[in-house]
Order: C-alpha cells, then sequence, then structure tokens
C-alpha cells in the first residue's frame, strides 16, 4: 500500500474512495488478515456501479492499490467481459494506474469466479469479489445463529450439504463455491470459483483478499495460508478433469470452457484463462484445433 | 409404567428451587426434584400450569429467575447448567440430550433429507464417513419404523405421525441419556398417538434414557412415566409415583384432573 496521492488531473480522490473510507476498509483488511477465514463486516460504501459487478472487489482494490500498481481485471478467467473492462477503466481513470491482461505483470489481480491458472508469487495481492460470503446460509438462514456456530466451530451443518449432495447425485455435486476449512478453524466460502481452482488457494505466495459488497463483508488469506475443502473419508474432495485438452494452445491441467462453434453441435474446449492460452499459443503451443474458431468465424460470414 | 427408581444411584438431574418469571408474571416457582438415569417423569397440568416453563427452564432453553439446575455431565461431575459456557451447553444439548418438539417441524430441518436428519448430529460431533453415517440413519428410521425406501425424501413430504418418528430418531442417534419431550403426541390422531406412545415407551425402556414429559394427557403420562408432577398456576401441587397419583390422588386438584379424564 502506498501514500494516497492526490492527482492533479482528475476530479476524482484517489482510486475513487475518500481517504477515511479507505482507512476504515484496510482496517478491516487488517483484520481479516490476522484472523484467516473470518468474515469482518464494514461499512461498504455505495459504488458508481451496480451490485453484483464487484463493488465489494472494487473497495478492497481501492483500499490497496497504489500508485505504482498494475492491476488485472478478470470476469470467468477473461480480460475482456464488459464487467472486466469496466472495472479496469474505473481504475484507469481513477487512479491513473497501469492495467494490464498478463497475470505475471499486474501486482493486484482483481477477480470475479476464476483463480489464474499461472502460480501468483508474494508480490501480488489477488482479490476477488463475493456475492454470499456466509459459506453456512444454505441451511441456516438466521445470521445470529450463524454467527455463533462460527465462533464455537459448530461446521456439523456443512457436511450436511455435501451430505445431501451425495444422497441425490451419488457424488458431491457442489462444483463451485466449495466451501473450505482454513487453518483447521474457520469454514470460509471461496467465492463461486469452480472447485477445480480450490487447491490453488492453499498454501499460496500471494495475499488473497475477498470482498462482498452488497453483504459488507471482507475475509482473507494470508500467504502461505493452509485451506483444505471439506470432504467425506468415503467421499474425497475431487477436482474436475477435462477429458481433452484446450483446442487453442493444447494445455492440459487447466480449467476449460466449452465453446459451441455452430448450430450443429460443434464445440470446443479452451482455457478459461484467456492470457494464459494466448501466452501458451505466443510460446508456440497449439491445440488440435487451433484455426477452427477462426474457421468457423469464416464460415458464418 | 412400573418404577425402575434406583436412588443409591446419584441423581441425572437435579431442580432447586427452580423459579422463573417473566417481567412480574410468574412462569414457574420454587420446583425442586431430582430425577435419576433411566426414569421417566411426566410433568402435567392445563395450559398455563407453567410446565412448558418449567421444561425450558429445565433444558437450558429458558434462564432462570432463581434456583439451580445441576446435570451429572458425562464424565461424572455434576455441573449447574447457567455455569456451563454456551460451547459446552450446546454440545450437551447435542450429544447427551435430545428434545422433542409437540411440532415436528420446529425439530427437524425441513429443507434436507430424512437421513440427513438423523445423520446431523452424528456430523456435528465429528464423523466424516458417508456410508457409516447413512447407516447409522438407516437403522434409526428402522427403530422408529420410518420405512428405508424413504431415507432421502424431505421430511415435508412424511405424515405427521412420521414426522415425529423421525424427529425421534435424529435426537435418539447419539444415545442421550436424557431425552425432554413436549407433548409429544400432541396434534396427532388418537391411533397415530397410540403407535407413537408405544414406540416412545420401548425405546426410553430399551435405550435406559431418562425421560421429562410434559404433557396436558394424564393417559399419556399413564402409559409413559414413572413418576408424575401435578403443575398448577406455576407450582407442583401433588408429586409422587404415576399409579399412586393417578389411581390415589390426595390434592383436590389432582382429584378434579383425574376425575375429568376418566369423565372424558
Ligand atoms: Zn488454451
Amino acid at each position: 500500500m502506498s501514500d494516497p496521492v492526490q492527482k492533479p488531473d482528475t476530479p476524482y480522490n484517489f482510486a475513487y474512495l475518500d481517504e477515511q473510507t479507505k482507512r476504515m476498509i484496510r482496517r478491516a483488511i487488517l483484520k481479516a488478515v490476522a484472523i484467516p477465514g473470518y468474515q469482518v463486516p464494514f461499512a461498504s460504501r455505495e459504488m458508481p456501479m451496480p451490485y453484483g459487478w464487484g463493488t465489494g472487489g472494487v473497495q478492497v482494490t481501492a483500499a490497496v492499490i497504489g500508485p505504482d500498481d498494475v492491476l488485472k481485471v478478470i470476469d470467468q478467467g477473461a480480460d475482456d467481459t464488459t464487467n472486466a473492462v469496466s472495472i479496469r477503466a474505473f481504475f484507469a481513470k481513477t487512479a491513473r494506474v497501469a492495467t494490464t491482461t498478463r497475470t505475471e505483470a499486474a501486482t493486484i489481480i482483481q477477480t470475479r469466479h476464476r483463480v489464474p491458472e499461472m502460480p501468483l508469487t508474494e508480490s501480488q495481492i489477488l482479490v476477488y469479489q463475493v456475492p454470499i460470503p456466509e459459506p453456512l446460509r444454505f441451511l441456516e438462514p438466521r445470521e445470529t445463529e450463524t454467527r455463533v456456530m462460527h465462533a464455537l466451530q459448530e461446521y456439523g451443518l456443512m457436511h450436511v450439504k455435501l451430505y445431501e449432495d451425495i444422497a441425490r447425485h451419488g457424488h458431491i455435486a457442489t462444483t463451485y463455491a466449495y466451501p473450505v476449512k482454513v487453518e483447521g478453524r474457520y469454514v470460509m466460502d471461496p467465492s463461486p470459483i469452480p472447485k477445480f481452482d480450490n487447491p490453488k488457494l492453499t498454501n499460496s505466495p500471494a495475499l488473497q483478499l475477498f470482498g462482498a459488497g452488497r453483504e459488507k463483508r471482507i475475509y482473507a488469506l494470508p500467504p502461505f495460508t493452509k485451506v483444505e475443502s471439506l470432504d467425506f473419508e468415503d467421499h474425497p474432495f475431487e477436482v474436475q478433469r477435462f477429458c481433452e485438452p484446450c483446442g487453442l494452445c493444447g494445455a492440459t491441467g487447466v480449467y476449460l470452457d466449452e465453446v459451441i462453434l455452430d448450430d450443429k453441435g460443434g464445440r470446443m474446449f479452451v482455457c478459461s484463462d484467456s492470457d494464459y492460452c494466448e501466452g501458451r499459443r505466443e510460446e508456440g503451443h497449439r491445440g488440435h484445433l487451433a484455426g477452427a474458431l477462426a474457421g468457423a468465424a469464416e464460415a458464418g460470414e | 409404567m412400573s418404577a425402575p427408581l434406583n436412588e443409591t444411584q446419584a441423581p441425572l438431574l437435579s431442580a432447586e428451587n427452580v423459579t422463573r418469571f417473566y417481567g412480574t408474571r410468574l412462569g414457574c416457582r420454587e420446583v425442586s426434584f431430582q430425577l435419576y438415569p433411566g426414569e421417566v417423569l411426566a410433568v402435567v397440568g392445563e395450559s398455563g400450569s407453567g410446565k412448558t416453563t418449567l421444561l425450558n427452564c429445565l433444558a437450558a432453553r429458558l434462564s432462570l429467575s432463581s434456583g439451580a439446575v445441576r446435570y451429572l455431565m458425562r464424565d461424572g461431575v455434576m455441573r449447574d447448567l447457567a455455569s456451563l459456557g454456551e460451547a459446552e451447553r450446546r454440545f450437551l444439548m447435542r450429544t447427551d440430550w435430545g428434545f422433542v418438539h409437540q411440532n415436528p417441524s420446529d425439530g427437524l430441518r425441513m429443507n434436507v433429507s430424512a437421513g440427513a436428519n438423523v445423520g446431523e448430529r452424528l456430523m456435528a460431533v465429528g464423523q466424516r464417513h458417508y456410508g457409516q453415517i447413512r447407516g447409522s440413519a438407516l437403522s434409526w428410521m428402522e427403530r422408529v419404523e420410518v420405512p428405508a425406501d424413504r431415507v432421502d425424501d424431505s421430511p415435508r413430504a412424511f405424515s405427521g405421525g412420521m414426522r415425529q418418528r423421525l424427529q425421534i430418531a435424529r435426537n435418539l442417534v447419539t444415545a442421550p441419556r436424557l431425552v425432554f419431550m413436549d407433548e409429544p403426541t400432541g396434534g396427532l390422531d388418537v391411533s397415530v398417538q397410540a403407535r407413537l406412545l408405544d414406540l416412545i415407551r420401548a425405546l426410553v425402556a430399551e435405550l435406559d434414557m431418562a425421560a421429562l414429559i410434559v404433557t396436558h394427557d394424564l393417559a399419556v403420562a399413564r402409559l409413559l412415566s414413572h413418576r408424575i408432577m401435578v403443575m398448577k398456576e406455576g407450582e407442583v401441587v401433588e408429586e409422587g409415583l404415576t399409579d399412586r397419583v393417578l389411581d390415589d390422588p390426595r390434592e383436590p386438584y389432582t382429584q378434579l384432573l383425574v376425575s375429568s379424564i376418566l369423565q372424558a
């Protein structure tokens, strides 16, 4: 976190929020870092964008960003969605920071629903946008009760939810927002990332911050925190597996999105992390369907 | 029910001048008794007699205005319930105690399956093997006569009697030594009531549990309890072995209660 800098050529305070608000949010972040996985209430502010657009993440980013930071914003792995572009533009305008789409070039990455494929480093902060921070809400809607359950570590209900999954589907069918236990203490919702990304949370060198705007909660995973996905002994946690590599770059062991190519059932799987995919193609990797997208586009014209 | 009273043992629960006011209004006053392991005590009275207030005080669901409730913890130490921390109290409630509500939907999770309802306590105390949890749920459903093929159904799809049996199974899965029951057969058809009473009687005897049953129905008390406490206007007016109190009531109020039930 650098000192706030008032830039003369913008009508906004640095990163939009006033200094007092940023201090308040930083205090919440410090508390969250001190108690990994614990949801810290904060006085969430109105932001010039609707809830659901990551107002929690934006406030966290605004509180930690400095003029020398380089910001990357991803939405489901892509840098080019309206949501990602808007948030990037917001900070380019209000903080005049450099932005990037390259994971390795970024010092702060704000994300909606993905963790980048490239391993993060100690000099990076990953800021998650969180819609619903309370993992217990599914079965216990009363907040007074969930607070006590966290305080007393009464987490049997999380397994009731997983039990229901297995009873209904024969396996744990939860594929995103898959609950984790942090340092053996707090159960935490990792936000709606695919469970594929859960193993990236544990022991990460990067600082991971989670902001829920509408729900007014901030929580954190300090670097090198132990994060375990909940499971049963006879139904252990497993990540999704894909039966083919990325059609564009040939990557395996990454999270893939299904892309529909035409109305005749043609489809391909490509990296959800578009920057990772581009990087591999620049290095010369080619998938078995490289060219198919371009071909489909031409055929459609 | 014949009495297995064994007063050479330490009591499981001891009530000492239990008193509860709601502001200036009396809930119950200076109720004292001891409950022994395996004993079934019925608290009877009309609505407004204070029996439900007493039950909630004894079950640590309501704080006392004065007096004390002590319980023999599993480690053999008699503890004042008011001295327990919240974590200890909640742990006691979901392991060594059960609480059967009159309305099953107050005691069940209506949005998860029957199997998950029965298995919840096991998961709460740290069981992490799905197959074993499900196995326990199935075996308990069988014991309370809920068909095994309903294990994945929501309790919403169950009849009132079946819901109540499921609620009982959900409570008994951790082998509690004491179960509180608030009008457990209230609101059910007479034929359904009879079957449920038989089930409760058999389970209590088989599992050697103590039970505290609040009921306005003397027939329920007769069938299930070893001892009876009769309450009126917040106080205990008569107390004794069930057969003695019902066959030879000494207090005029008890005589009135017994005669009205006989005439009904
Ligand atoms: Zn790729």
